[in-house]
């Protein structure tokens, strides 16, 4: 039991680096602000609370890393939304192939 | 052959955070600078949880924590700025 759990924990946190490098390869490889934001921001939210909650199992069921999951998840996801709202705003232009922007159109 | 296994997690996410200082040093606008930070500190609470797991010592966990409420904060109060408004509104 003991062992299955600890082979259990190891492979989440696995996962999650690689879910941590894959969005940070993605901030580096995408065209835009938009795009580097999504994808940077998913991959890197996942990734973080799969290394915690292999860290939840390999500690020993410590609540905390449960806690640290239900804040990651709370503010990543607002923050990025702030970040993108104001780069909008800012006059950030997209990039030239995108094909559709919704908060521009209702702005007019 | 070396298997250290909490070294090769570690270096992982070294590489992830090297190509999020490659975006700040490299960004063309300050919007991708101001992303490319946010991650930087989501990585670190990473980092806290391996620091938590492989020295026994579970206070790295409340670093994380606190890591996560100050980076949200961090990343409103730059989204403000990149806004062109005062804080207090």
């Amino acid at each position: 039991m003991n062992e299955i759990v600890v082979i259990l924990g190891n492979i989440f946190i696995v996962v999650g680096l690689l879910f941590d490098l894959l969005g940070c390869i993605g901030l580096v490889r995408l065209p835009d602000v938009y795009n580097r934001l999504q994808a940077s921001t998913k991959c890197v939210t996942l990734g973080t609370c799969f290394i915690l909650f292999g860290s939840f199992l390999l500690m020993g069921f410590l609540w905390k890393a449960i806690l640290a999951i239900a804040f990651v998840v709370m503010t990543s996801p607002t923050g990025a939304h702030a970040i993108a709202h104001a780069a909008h705003r800012s006059g950030i232009k997209l990039w030239k192939k995108s094909v559709v922007d919704r908060y521009e159109e209702d702005k007019k | 052959m070396m298997t250290n296994v909490p070294f090769i997690f570690s270096l992982l996410l070294i590489a992830s955070c090297f190509l999020c200082l490659y975006r700040i040093f490299r960004g063309p606008t300050s919007a991708d600078r101001i992303v490319a930070v946010d991650i930087l500190g989501i990585l670190v609470v990473g980092f806290c949880a391996l620091f938590a797991v492989y020295t026994p010592r579970k206070f790295f966990m409340d670093i994380a924590i606190v890591w996560v409420l100050l980076g949200f904060i961090g990343a409103l109060a730059l989204a403000k700025y990149l806004e062109g408004k005062g804080f207090d509104e």
